[in-house]
């Protein structure tokens, strides 16, 4: 080979880019993900703990549905929201999500720590991170 | 038209992933097997391709130069167009690699009226760019679902790319800007009748497999979305060693078309154009210094020529040419 040197160098430096993730994570068992604390004392009192819309919806949705309530909220001023099994919610985050999810860091940020997310809601609403 | 088998190919690969996921339930295939596989042989082949490269000799000091030669010193050196040390190699190079220096001089060659004119001609350079440096933060900004606890580098990425605050989840602008990028280098390709001429389907495949991936990543987040956490829970599974089980793998069908995809850029780079990642480095006329005046550059591969200098040659007929009366130089 010629201009071995460089070109090991080269191929070194490729090699320890190209497989950074894999070697970031040596060590490390496979997580699971976070668990979703629901150990609220407003879920306790519930009969039948459901969400406004289904769990598996809620979890690829819940940012989208959020940001229309807030849309229809300030824009449009409305306050009910209607689900698809056509019952009736306050259209609120704070009078509906935080009531029953009242637990911010083991519910919501568990999450979205886990996938690196930085949602802005809590810039207005602080979910009860400062004990509303 | 070399445009088809390419848009075939591409098409053909996205209902590959949507069949084998969404109608048989390959979840383990596509979501285990060929990842891993692809990035195998992404990484053999990458490695492959340079030690090929590696083996080829460059037989003479070719570096393509356009600027002052260095020569006498009251005479400037344009030291980036025609450097002469390795250090003004390096800095040629970056600007080579970061900012596509030599692409920056395309021009436009046209006939205006009788005359031939040249024109600047930036917007390839200019789309090329945009592509490469999104590609790259795109690249870096995926690292969130390959590490946990994620580095603040890599929030602080993704936390500037989406700094606009457009919808929810946040519009990234990198993801406007690769879609733009790649839509312009395809069209580029299409309308203009004498690069339409010179393309083939290896160019049309590359640009339509970035556009698939980049489009099919956007319609996850935007349109049929996945939950993130199963997502990462399968992506920290692979890094780690420990994919999941296939239970555990029900994901959806979007996703798996966006890693079948991916999955297939990796597994097709180092057989392709696309190497010209691994090769900008390797390339002769952009990684020599313009030193011929100064050094020897020896061909390694010169086969040794027998040689008989004048020395010798008067050693052997020293005696002949004395009667002759030639003259000689030693006595």
């Amino acid at each position: 080979m010629y201009k071995g040197g460089g070109i090991i160098v080269g191929l070194t430096v490729f090699c320890l880019v190209a497989t950074a993730p894999f070697l970031l994570n040596i060590g490390r068992a496979a997580e699971s993900g976070p668990t979703l604390s629901l150990d609220t004392p407003a879920i306790h009192l519930l009969s039948d703990p459901s969400c406004v819309e289904s769990a598996s919806y809620m979890r690829a949705e819940h940012m989208r549905l959020l940001a229309e309530w807030r849309d229809q909220a300030v824009r449009e001023g409305r306050s009910e929201y209607v689900n698809s099994a056509g019952a009736i919610f306050a259209l609120s985050l704070e009078e509906s999500c935080l009531q029953c999810h009242s637990n911010r860091a083991e519910f919501c940020d568990a999450c979205h720590n886990y996938a690196a997310v930085e949602p802005y809601c809590w810039e207005c609403h602080d979910g009860g991170a400062t004990g509303s | 038209m070399k445009i088809w088998p390419s848009f075939l190919a591409a098409l053909a690969l996205v209902l590959l992933a949507w069949a084998g996921v969404g109608l048989f339930h390959w979840q383990t295939l596509f979501g285990v097997v060929i990842p891993y596989l692809a990035f195998l042989t992404f990484v053999a082949g990458f490695i492959r391709r340079v030690v090929l490269w590696g083996r080829s000799a460059v037989p003479f000091r070719i570096p393509t130069t356009c600027g002052q030669q260095k020569t006498l010193p009251w005479i400037k050196q344009d030291k980036l167009e025609n450097p002469s040390s390795p250090w003004q190699v390096l800095g040629r190079m970056c600007l080579e690699v970061f900012l596509f220096r030599s692409l920056f001089r395309n021009i436009r060659t046209e006939k205006r009226g009788a005359a031939l004119g040249f024109g600047s001609a930036k917007w390839l350079w200019l789309g090329g760019l945009v592509f490469h440096w999104s590609m790259l933060i795109i690249l870096l900004r995926h690292l969130r679902l390959f590490l946990n606890p994620v580095p603040a580098p890599i929030r602080g990425l993704e936390a500037l790319d989406s700094f606009l605050q457009i919808g929810a989840p946040l519009l990234y602008i990198t993801d406007l800007t690769i879609v733009f990028a790649l839509t312009y280098l395809f069209l580029r390709r299409v309308v203009v009748p004498s690069v339409r001429y010179i393309s083939q389907p290896a160019d049309y495949f590359p640009l339509l497999l970035l556009l698939a991936a980049a489009l099919s990543g956007i319609l996850m987040r935007w349109f049929f979305r996945v939950d993130i956490r199963a997502v990462k829970e399968l992506t920290m599974g692979l890094v780690t060693f420990h994919p999941l089980p296939p239970g555990q793998l029900s994901i959806g069908v979007i996703f798996y078309i966006h890693i079948f995809l991916v999955s297939c850029l990796f597994a097709y780079f180092p057989w392709s154009k696309l190497m010209h990642a691994g090769g900008v480095f390797l390339s002769p006329t952009r990684n020599m210094s313009n030193n011929s005046r100064a050094v020897r550059h020896v061909n390694p591969w010169n086969y040794p020529v027998k040689t008989h200098a004048y020395a010798e040659y008067e050693e052997q007929f020293r005696e002949k040419m004395r009667k002759a009366g030639l003259p000689l130089e030693t006595e």
